[in-house]
């Protein structure tokens, strides 16, 4: 894009500065837009769930306006703040929740090459970012003065602190079985037929799965795990003092981050924005070239990515008016008595199949093993070209035997 | 062979053009200025500015939150250099290793709200002297390196974690083998397996002592319970709401606050 820019004359910077600008926005967007959908798509399902209508008038069929008019709602609300508060921790901190939500979006990558910034250590950068969210949260508890905002916050600190450990141990399966941290690699791996998918590459990974989902419901705090605002005991937890606006930062974080989850599992375990099956590879489009073609198999890539994460996200709305509300010491059991042990024995069995068994059960199975590296081997500064073969075979094959066992050379189909 | 050659130079491509934008801004038009060095000084002012703030402030709660966010303009140069791993970690293990501070310090200062912390003139005479002291020595350092005074080096290889998870098991792919029987640099096996069963023993000693401690008495749910024979629902309510707080007092506090 900024390389298309400077094709039209613009100087160097102001190219560079109106890319990012039209990444940040859409990025933006998808968080601001996707929490008007959701929040509706909440309201019906919730609804539906509890044998009701949920909205039905605001605009025609549906209610399909009501997010709107909730919004338009809030920004007319008086924005208040109690007396005995910490003015300036209260009135920063949904800004540092809806920050850290949007700065993890930066490397997530919605179609193939089609991401904000492309990092080496995607997944590790989302992780370590998604964390930061519990900031905000715990600022709005003790900014607030009140014992209802602190008790939700310190809830909240404790339960997204040990729900790291489980959620690190899932993530570093993918990353192990692909070899690299860069999410667009990653799924780019899992290209093909559903079948290479990480989600059934091995029983252990289809197990971390689940473990992944549990964990991730309970990192963005979501019933059955929202200790942080559990409205029976706590009024309305961390966010009792909040109106108006701020209060509706903590919503717009809350539903980016769920949809940054359920992308993250898409991507990590469902294929990214490979599809169940492989249209367009299947009438012989590529999206790698940069003619037309090849953008029309990216926006392929984009509807299935955000259809597969829309998915999760109904998926944790399904969870969330059908399960009741654990108690701390049980959110604390399943995580540290089920979740990490579950976690740590799948991933040992993982790495073992990955070790013992690379191309799967079946004879003649093929995966699309080796071909696709990260690149950094001829990069700029790196090797001389004459010592780049003997160094790949000697470190691909300790890092991945998978390389070195002869399906590297079969076409992914 | 060739083919996998080919398919490392196409992706490299992509790794390249996105890493242009943040690391390789210098030699454009725009009066030539190097928006390098001008993201660069804006992250450091921040990282000071923010720094001074934590020493400036007298309530814990916010010296953690400035101590957070000078240590995330930290992991902005870090991601500045091209070092996104080093970011990553900046921002995992500092960033949100405060987390914690910031927790404690919620959790000291919780009894009254918003407690201010005052040190001493003495003690700021003292905290003074050693950091000036600390940083003129990190200055004349940083100075006497005549390679840090000529401008930066421009685009850096991008990736960067994997010849560090190479490295970490024995595979040094950063350096060209040399003649020598061992391929050039050995990698970090061994210490990596030291500080990874040190660190194994470090959570077990944590577990060991922060393990819940076999009761001998009665737990205190039961002792008040039947001490003051109250109706069933509200110790079951207690029980509910405030798992972990079964004392006396927070039941109490419970009854108390319900009505």
């Amino acid at each position: 894009m900024a390389d298309f820019l400077i094709g039209l004359g613009l100087p160097g910077w102001l190219a560079w500065s109106i890319a990012a600008l039209v990444a940040a926005v859409l990025l933006h967007n998808v968080i601001a837009g996707g929490a008007l959908v959701f929040i509706w798509a909440e309201r019906k399902i919730a609804a539906r769930i509890q044998d009701r209508l949920g909205p039905t008038r605001t605009g025609g069929r549906f209610g399909w306006l009501q997010s709107l008019a909730d919004g338009i709602k809030l920004l007319a609300k008086e924005d208040l703040m109690p007396e005995g508060a910490d003015g300036l921790l209260f009135r920063l901190a949904p800004y540092v929740s809806f920050c850290a939500s949007f700065c993890a979006f930066i490397a997530l990558p919605f179609a193939f090459d089609v991401v904000g910034q492309r990092l080496n250590v995607g997944v590790f950068f989302v992780v370590a970012v998604l964390g930061l969210e519990v900031f905000g949260v715990i600022l709005a508890g003790y900014a607030s003065a009140s014992k209802w905002s602190l008790f939700g916050a310190m809830r909240e600190a404790a339960q997204v602190v040990s729900y790291e450990v489980p959620l690190g141990m899932c993530v570093v399966v993918p990353v192990m079985l692909a070899g690299t941290m860069d999410l667009v690699t990653i799924a780019e791996k899992q290209s093909g037929w559903m079948s290479n998918w990480y989600l059934f590459h091995d029983p252990f990974t289809f197990v971390i799965f689940w473990v992944y989902v549990t964990c991730a419901v309970a990192s963005v705090n979501r019933a059955p795990f929202d200790l942080a605002e559990a409205e029976s005991e706590l009024v309305a937890g961390f966010h009792t003092e909040y109106s108006g606006l701020r209060w509706s930062f903590f919503f717009m974080a809350e539903y980016g981050s769920m949809f940054l989850v359920s992308a993250l599992a898409a991507v990590l375990f469902l294929g990214g924005w490979n599809g169940p099956v492989p249209v367009a590879q299947l009438v012989g489009l590529s999206e790698g070239t940069g003619d037309s073609a090849a953008y029309f198999v990216r926006l392929l890539g984009l509807a299935n990515l955000i259809g597969k994460a829309t998915f999760g996200v109904l998926l944790m709305m399904w969870v969330r008016w059908t399960l009741p509300r654990l108690r701390i010491d049980q959110v604390m059991t399943t995580c540290l008595k089920y979740c990490t042990p579950i976690a740590a024995v799948m991933f040992a069995g993982a790495m073992f199949w990955q070790l013992f068994l690379p191309g799967g059960l079946l004879p003649g199975w093929s995966r699309p093993a080796g071909e696709i590296r990260e690149g950094w081997l001829e990069g700029p500064g790196g090797l001389p070209a004459t010592s780049a073969p003997a160094v790949r075979s000697a470190g691909v094959a300790a890092a991945e035997p998978s390389d070195s066992s002869g399906l590297a050379t079969r076409s992914p189909r | 062979m060739t083919g996998m050659l080919d398919m490392d130079i196409s992706s490299m491509t992509h790794v390249i053009v996105p890493a242009l934008a943040t690391t390789a801004l210098p030699a454009l038009p725009m009066a030539g200025i190097n928006w390098h060095s001008v993201l660069f000084l804006l992250f450091a002012g921040l990282a000071c500015g923010f720094a001074v703030g934590v020493v400036a402030a007298d309530n814990v709660v916010r010296m953690a939150l400035y101590l957070v966010f000078s240590l995330g303009a930290t992991a902005g140069l870090f991601f500045l250099a091209g070092a996104e791993f080093l970011g990553a970690m900046q921002l995992m293990i500092y960033v949100g290793g405060t987390l914690v501070l910031l927790v404690f310090g919620v959790m000291l200062t919780a009894q009254a709200p918003f407690v201010s912390i005052k040190p001493s003139s003495s003690d700021r005479t003292l905290a003074a002297v050693a950091g000036a002291s600390l940083l003129a020595l990190l200055l004349t350092a940083a100075f006497s390196v005549d390679a840090w005074m000529a401008p930066g080096a421009g685009v850096v290889p991008a990736p960067t974690a994997t010849p560090l998870g190479m490295a970490l098991v024995g595979v040094r792919v950063d350096t060209p083998p040399s003649g020598s029987p061992s391929g050039g640099h050995v990698g970090y096996m061994l210490p990596f397996e030291i500080v990874s069963v040190h660190l194994l023993v470090v959570l077990v000693g944590a577990a060991y002592l922060a393990r819940a401690k076999r009761r001998r008495t009665p737990r205190a749910i039961d002792a008040v319970a039947s001490a003051m024979p109250v109706e069933p629902t509200v110790v079951a309510t207690a029980a509910v709401t405030a798992p972990g707080r079964t004392t006396g007092g927070a039941k109490s506090a419970l009854v108390g606050g319900g009505r």
